[in-house]
C-alpha cells in the first residue's frame, strides 16, 4: 500500500487533489481511497486529505500516521505544521514551491505549482488552482500512469486548460 | 465506467436509480450531502419525484408518511440531532406500516459539540420498528441503498428500514463504485393499506387495550418475517449483480478462537487487525453485524468475543456488547472505542484483542478503567 498526505489550506483544492490521484489510480487498475480529514475548518487553515493506493481493496479508514509521501500545495504551511510528522524514511516530499527544498533522509521534489497555474490563467475566485498541476507532478514521481492523470482530470474538469497545466507540471518536476 | 464517490453520493445515487415518488428533507444542518445531491437530480430533470424541502425534521418524517400512506415511495436522509428531532414520527412510519426508507449519517450527540462518526444517534432508534443496517464501504451503502426499498416493501414486511452509514468516515471518503441497472429488481410499491379518494379510511384512530397490543404483535411478526425476506433480498442481488451480503460479514471466523465483533468502518478495519493477529499466532475471526433489527443469529459457540461498540448505554454497558450478551452465553469482553469520532486504528483493534481480561468493560483512551 502507497499512503500520501496532502498538506494545503482551505480552499486551495487539496482535497480534489486527493480525489482526483484516487481517481487516477482507480483508472490505472488500482484500488485506491481519498478521505479529507474534517476538523473546524475554514478558508485559509492548514488541512490534511489522505490517499492510499493499492493492489487489493483498502479497509483502512483511520488516519495515514506513516506515510509515504507528503505533497504540500502552500508551503506556509510548513511554518505551522510540521510535514514530515511520520514521513517514512527514505519517502518522498513534494513542495510547491519556485526555490528548491531540501529535506535530508528524503526524497525532495518541487514544482511552481502556484506559477503554472498562473501562466495557464487558471484562477478561481482570486486563487490559482494547485489540484490539477499537481497530478501532473505526481505522474511525474511514478504515483500514477500520465494517461490515467489526464483521464481523470477530463472526467472531473471540462477546461482543457487543467490538463495543459498538469503537463507543464510534469515537464517542470525537479528530478 | 469506473467512477469515485463518497458515501454520501453513493447513496444519493442509489435513490436516484430507485425513483421515489416523494423525497422530503430538512435542508439545513445536521442535512448530509445525500439530499444536497438529490435535490440537484431533482432540479436537473434526472430524477422526477417531488422533493419537499421542509421546516424541520420531524415535518421531513411527517412529509413521508403523509405521502407514504397513498401509496407513494418516499426517501429522506439525516444525521444526529436531527434524527432524535424525527424520533415521534419514526415511530408513526413504523406503526403505520410505511417502508420509508431513510440515510442516517451516524454522527454524535451534543453537548460537547461534536459532529464525527459515532452510533448512539441510530442506536436510539433501535425499539421504533424500524429495520436496522450499517454500511462499511461506498459500494454497500449504495447495494444496501438499492436492497432497503425492495425489502422496505415487501408484502411481508411493510416496515421503514434505516440504511446508517458512519459519519464522514464513510459519508466523505471517496472510493470506486460500480453502479448497477436495478430494472425489475425493484418492483413498483403496492402498498395493501394506500388510501385514495374511491376508498377513504383514516389512520390514528382509537385502539384500545382489548387490540392496540395486537397491532404492535403484527410489527413483530414481519419484523421476524423480514429474515427470510432479507436473506432473499441478499441472494438475489448477488445472483444479479455479483456482490453478496449476509446479516453479517464473516472474515476468518472459521477456526477462530476469539472473535470481534463491530458496526460500520472499524468492522471493516478490524479485518486489518485480525491480519495482523494472525500472523502473530493468534486465532482471531471478525464478524461485522450489518443488520441490527432484526438481530440475527451469531453463530459465536464456543468463541471469546471481543465487541467494540461506538456508542453507549448509560448505566448499562455498550449498546452491541449487552445485545450480544442477551444472545450468547459465552465471554464477551466490552471495548467502548470511538465515540464522537475518537480515532482508532486497527493497530487499536488488534491491542483490544491482546489485551482483553475477564469481567472487565474497556473504554479506549479514559485511564480508570472498571
Amino acid at each position: 500500500m502507497f499512503e500520501i498526505r496532502i498538506h494545503s489550506r482551505g480552499g486551495q483544492g487539496g482535497v480534489t487533489a486527493a480525489r482526483l490521484l484516487a481517481l487516477a489510480a482507480i483508472h490505472d487498475g488500482k484500488y485506491a481511497t481519498a478521505a479529507p480529514f474534517y476538523g473546524a475548518e475554514r478558508r485559509g487553515a492548514p488541512i490534511v486529505s489522505f490517499v492510499r493506493i493499492d493492489d487489493k481493496p483498502i479497509r483502512i479508514y483511520s488516519q495515514i500516521k506513516k506515510p509515504d509521501m507528503v505533497v504540500v500545495l502552500d508551503a506556509s504551511v510548513m511554518d505551522v505544521v510540521d510535514v514530515l510528522q511520520g514521513l517514512k524514511a527514505g519517502g518522498n516530499v513534494l513542495v510547491n514551491s519556485q526555490q528548491k527544498r531540501e529535506f535530508s533522509g528524503y526524497v525532495s521534489s518541487h514544482v511552481d505549482l502556484t506559477g503554472i497555474a498562473l501562466k495557464e490563467n487558471l484562477v478561481v475566485s482570486g486563487s490559482p488552482i494547485l489540484n490539477t498541476p499537481v497530478i501532473g507532478a505526481l505522474a511525474k514521481r511514478g504515483i500514477v500512469s500520465v494517461d490515467s492523470a489526464k483521464k481523470a482530470i477530463r472526467e472531473m474538469f471540462s477546461d482543457e486548460r487543467n490538463v495543459k497545466a498538469a503537463e507543464a507540471a510534469y515537464r517542470e518536476m525537479s528530478a | 465506467m469506473k467512477k469515485i464517490a463518497t458515501g454520501n453520493k453513493a447513496v444519493a445515487e442509489a435513490v436516484k436509480q430507485v425513483k421515489p415518488d416523494v423525497i422530503a428533507a430538512y435542508p439545513i444542518t445536521p442535512q448530509t450531502e445525500i439530499v444536497e445531491q438529490i435535490a440537484e437530480f431533482v432540479s436537473g430533470g434526472e430524477l422526477k419525484s417531488r422533493y419537499i424541502p421542509v421546516e424541520s425534521e420531524h415535518s421531513a418524517m411527517a412529509a413521508c408518511i403523509g405521502a407514504g400512506i397513498t401509496g407513494a415511495r418516499t426517501f429522506t436522509a439525516t444525521s444526529s440531532h436531527g434524527l432524535l428531532y424525527m424520533h415521534e414520527m419514526t415511530n408513526w412510519a413504523a406503526g403505520a406500516r410505511l417502508p420509508v426508507v431513510m440515510a442516517t449519517v451516524n454522527r454524535s450527540i451534543g453537548p460537547g459539540w461534536n459532529i464525527w462518526a459515532e452510533h448512539t444517534d441510530a442506536l436510539q432508534e433501535r425499539d421504533t420498528g424500524w429495520l436496522q443496517v450499517y454500511v462499511s464501504t461506498v459500494q454497500e451503502a449504495y447495494d444496501t441503498t438499492l436492497m432497503a426499498f425492495r425489502i422496505a416493501e415487501h408484502n411481508d414486511v411493510l416496515l421503514p428500514v434505516m440504511v446508517n452509514l458512519d459519519g464522514f468516515l464513510l459519508s466523505h471518503i471517496m472510493q470506486p463504485l460500480d453502479t448497477v441497472e436495478p430494472g425489475d429488481f425493484i418492483p413498483p410499491l403496492h402498498l395493501p393499506h394506500a388510501i385514495d379518494v374511491k376508498t377513504p379510511a383514516g389512520y390514528g384512530g382509537l385502539t384500545g387495550p382489548d387490540r392496540h397490543f395486537k397491532i404492535r404483535w403484527d410489527i413483530e411478526r414481519s419484523m421476524r418475517d423480514s429474515v427470510k425476506v432479507i436473506e432473499k433480498t441478499q441472494d438475489e442481488f448477488s445472483r444479479r449483480f455479483g456482490r453478496r451480503y449476509g446479516f453479517t460479514e464473516d472474515y476468518r471466523c472459521e477456526d477462530a478462537d476469539v472473535i470481534v465483533v463491530a458496526m460500520g468502518t472499524l468492522g471493516k478495519e478490524a479485518e486489518v487487525a485480525i491480519d495482523q493477529l494472525r500472523n502473530e499466532g493468534i486465532k482471531a475471526g471478525s464478524m461485522r453485524l450489518r443488520w441490527l433489527r432484526p438481530f440475527p443469529d451469531l453463530d459465536l459457540k464456543g468463541k471469546e468475543v471481543v465487541v467494540i461498540d461506538r456508542d453507549y448505554s448509560f448505566g448499562r454497558g455498550g449498546i452491541l456488547a449487552t445485545e450480544i450478551m442477551a444472545q450468547t452465553k459465552e465471554e464477551v469482553f466490552s471495548v467502548i472505542a470511538g465515540i464522537g469520532g475518537q480515532e482508532v486504528t486497527f493497530e487499536d483493534v488488534a491491542d483490544f484483542v491482546r489485551q482483553r481480561r475477564r469481567g472487565t468493560e474497556f473504554w479506549f483512551g479514559v485511564t480508570v478503567n472498571v
